[in-house]
């Protein structure tokens, strides 16, 4: 798809909203999606919110492409995509998502210490799954953690959700992956350029 | 040429364009990476100082010296530099200075919501407020300018949302040339604030207020955007953003410079429309000077935000605003007709928190695994270690601001507190403002226990060198504070410093030491497990089939320790497991292991000696 064409499928600009826990990399796949929006033509706003993430906690961030962006943070029922690399953050922002929206998740947990110490349940994956349908049917789970595993780098799982999402939205793979490049150390980028050709992949199979 | 740069980084562009050459400041979220940017440009002078108000004396040094200067802080840290801005506001400076406030509205990181362009006000000097990162650089460079022209230092106020969006900005790769002053000024008339100077100068910065008021007519970031004329909105700040989001028609006066405000230019415009609200975060900052001007603004048909005496007519006092809140506010108020573009669906389902924890293999942990233990009184202090607070290890009982633990601690054993008291601070919030409080244990002679946290490195920010360190900003080698030499110079006679990890000595010294009189310090010193060096020796531990579930290891509150889903046959009890991919080898768990049924890392390495053979 050319940019008219997304344009034309997202007149109003597209919302993405990327969550993850502190370490899986949300805040480089916001990057990407933030240069690539502007070598796509929008005007962009990219807002993080990554206060004492580093610690285990949520990181949250907001990317919105469009003619003109203003405010630099969405609220609920008005993101147009979720990617999120970790499954029980993916319910946590849920109500984010506009009706229909797309969500792309990580099939991945990082049980957090409220899990662990016994003082809560971590969601079924059955629980997710029927919660989020109340809000979408357009959801895209991908083991984005296995295939980056298999790769042999396991931190790619943001990279391989990246390129599912280029599949997904129809963008010229090698665009994504020249702003990938400018966004990571060089030794790394055959992994990266890996995990993303395996996540585009994933979505092209699923639709043949 | 546009680049997209956080609201942080543009600000630093902003300076170094401005031909700033100099600046100083502590690390604080938000502010922090103004710094980090800057410090990479050319030809300029970067450090981390050792706190805020010595932050902002060496800008201001620089600034008397004929140099640009500037100075970040996050919102709290301006309390600290505040006599330094005060008298700063009096003297005036010989180049441009740029004082950075970053302001936290709904507390992401942050003990208070304080919103400083206040400070503007009281200490009457011209306040800037960006509302995205395009004028956060432009307004930097504005500042530099308004400040030697009126010979005055200027608030930069930014907020957490401007401070961390990134959006495209239009740069230049020109570098402003500063002409070199001349010698050091000997003014003191101007820059020696005894009374008798102090007192000629009031009037001269009362004056620059009314001038910078006439100037901010014609200022260019302040500016009217007239659409419908129905409504008019006077707003400044990020709140712009979600003036337009939510009243993409109304006409808008958009205001740059928050303080002084252009008295006209608000008349002329509330004139111009039928009815006028003023739309900004935090403070009815700008609404309570409007309505000084006499200038009537839109009332609501009934009193909203009841509750507060003090607060805004139409929009929140507390929190970040975002254009849900504008919309629903403004709904409130019958100034539109929808609240929300559809009806919101609820979750309804209640998912388990994800709070900040202490790392796997932080060095702190332990600590407050005794403490715990223990169950003394323990004052706490701004930093990665405030999360001792968090449950199972519950060991902190308040934390107020940087450096507030000794005194608050000194404070419980004057009033004669029947409970020991213990203060947790970490390296560099010691260096921050600890140190004068522990002079004053010392002098006061009162039985404060203090512990200093030394990991190697200012943590919460995110890893920024400090004088413990042996290395500046600018990545200079420097000499390397010795703490314990510092301890005893401050006069504490009983000070002793061990390894972090170990449990065992630091809960037998803790134990002697509360039975003994007098003040003492205990360094905990071991690097913070994210930074490299510490990473390079991660070693997973792993648990035995001694294990019995009998849960003391996971007391410890390590995220990288799980409960599996084996249960020990006798007790029923889920037996501990640890993860792989979090646990760094750290032995706290195994010290504390009661049954020895966590290998230490020796162990773990034989294990794996003898698998492989």
């Amino acid at each position: 798809m050319d940019i008219k064409q997304l344009k034309i499928n997202y007149p109003n600009g597209i919302n993405f909203l990327l969550t993850g826990v502190g370490g899986q990399g949300t805040i480089l796949a916001s990057n990407v999606l933030a240069d690539l929006g502007m070598a796509l033509g929008f005007d962009v706003k990219k807002a993080e919110i990554h206060g004492m993430s580093q610690r285990g906690g949520n990181v949250i961030s907001y990317i919105r492409w469009g003619e003109h962006v203003y405010s630099p943070i969405i609220t609920q029922g008005e993101a147009d995509i979720i990617l999120a690399f970790e499954k029980l953050e993916a319910l946590r922002s849920i109500e984010q998502i506009r009706p229909d929206g797309m969500i792309l998740i990580n099939d991945y947990a990082i049980v957090p210490v409220t899990v662990s110490s016994g003082s809560s349940e971590y969601p079924d994956d059955e629980v997710i799954q029927e919660s989020m349908q109340k809000f979408t049917s357009n959801t895209y789970w991908i083991k984005g953690k296995n295939i980056a595993e298999e790769i042999g780098y396991p931190k790619a799982s943001n990279v391989v959700l990246l390129g599912a999402l280029t599949a997904l939205l129809e963008i010229d793979p090698k665009e994504v992956l020249r702003v990938i490049a400018t966004r990571i150390p060089q030794k790394y980028y055959v992994f990266n350029e890996q995990a993303f050709d395996s996540g585009y992949k994933s979505i092209q199979n699923r639709s043949h | 040429m546009k680049r997209i740069l956080s609201g942080n980084e543009a600000v630093a562009r902003g300076a170094w364009e401005a031909g700033c050459s100099v600046a100083s400041g502590y690390p604080g979220t938000p502010s922090t990476e103004i710094m980090e940017t800057f410090a990479r440009y050319p030809n300029v002078y970067a450090e981390w100082a050792t706190n805020e108000k010595v932050g902002l004396d060496v800008a201001i040094g620089a600034a008397y010296a004929g140099k640009r200067a500037i100075s970040t802080m996050k919102h709290v840290g301006l309390n600290v530099a505040a006599d330094a801005l005060f008298y700063v506001a009096m003297t005036g400076v010989e180049a441009g200075l740029v004082i950075v406030s970053a302001d936290d509205p709904s507390m992401h990181s942050s003990q208070n919501e304080q919103d400083n362009r206040q400070f503007a006000k009281f200490s009457r000097i011209p306040c800037l407020d960006p509302a995205d990162s395009q004028e956060a650089r432009d307004f930097t460079i504005a500042a530099f300018d308004l400040s030697e022209q009126f010979d005055t230092p200027v608030l930069l106020r930014m907020t957490t949302r401007v401070c961390h969006t990134s959006s495209p900005v239009e740069v230049t790769e020109q570098q402003q040339q500063i002409p070199e002053k001349g010698k050091y000024p000997r003014n003191p008339a101007k820059y020696v604030m005894i009374p008798a100077n102090a007192r000629r100068r009031h009037p001269v910065i009362e004056e620059r207020v009314s001038e910078l008021s006439g100037f901010a007519e014609n200022f260019p970031y302040n500016k009217i955007e007239y659409r419908n004329k129905s409504l008019g909105i006077i707003t400044g700040g990020v709140a712009y953003q979600y003036a337009r989001e939510v009243f993409p028609d109304a006409s808008i006066l958009k205001l740059g410079m928050v303080y002084p405000l252009p008295i006209e230019l608000i008349r002329t415009f509330s004139e111009s429309v039928d009815k006028v609200i003023v739309l900004e975060e935090l403070d009815p900052f700008i609404e309570d000077q409007v309505r000084l001007m006499g200038i009537e603004l839109y009332k609501p048909a009934k009193p909203l935000n009841s509750g507060y005496a003090h607060t805004k007519s139409i929009f929140p006092i507390t929190g970040e605003l975002n254009y849900a809140i504008v919309r629903h506010a403004a709904y409130q108020a019958g100034l539109i007709n929808i609240d929300v573009k559809q009806e919101p669906i609820n979750l309804n389902v209640s998912l388990p928190a994800r709070p900040p924890t202490l790392c796997p293999g932080c060095p702190h942990r332990s600590s407050f695994y005794v403490l715990s233990k223990l169950k003394v009184p323990v004052n706490g202090d701004i930093g990665c270690y405030t999360l001792g607070v968090a449950p199972p290890l519950s060991a902190i009982d308040t934390c107020g601001c940087m450096g507030a633990s000794i005194g608050v601690a000194h404070g419980a054993a004057i009033a004669g507190d029947q409970e020991r008291h213990v203060a947790v601070i970490g390296d560099s919030t010691f260096f921050h403002t600890g140190i004068p409080a522990l002079i004053n244990v010392a002098y006061n002679r009162s039985n404060v226990i203090t512990i200093i946290m030394d990991n190697r490195i200012t943590g919460m920010t995110g890893h920024q060198d400090n004088p413990g360190t042996g290395f500046t900003l600018q990545n200079q080698a420097t000499t390397e504070l010795d703490i314990e030499k510092l301890v005893l110079a401050c006069g504490i006679e009983k000070v002793l410093t061990v390894e972090a990890f170990q449990v065992d000595v630091i809960e037998k010294t803790l134990k002697q030491w509360l039975k003994e009189d007098g003040p003492a310090v205990l360094i905990t010193r071991e690097e913070c497990a994210l930074l490299p060096s510490a990473r390079k020796r991660y070693l997973p531990l792993q648990v035995t089939d001694q294990c019995n579930g009998c849960t003391v290891c996971f007391r410890i509150g390590c995220p990288a320790i799980l409960k599996s889903e084996k249960l020990d046959p006798k007790y029923y009890r889920p037996l501990a497991i640890i993860d792989q991919e979090l646990c760094t080898g750290c032995e706290i768990c195994a010290q504390v292991c009661p049954r020895d049924a966590i290998l230490f890392r020796d162990q773990v390495i034989a294990l794996r000696k003898s698998e492989e053979g």
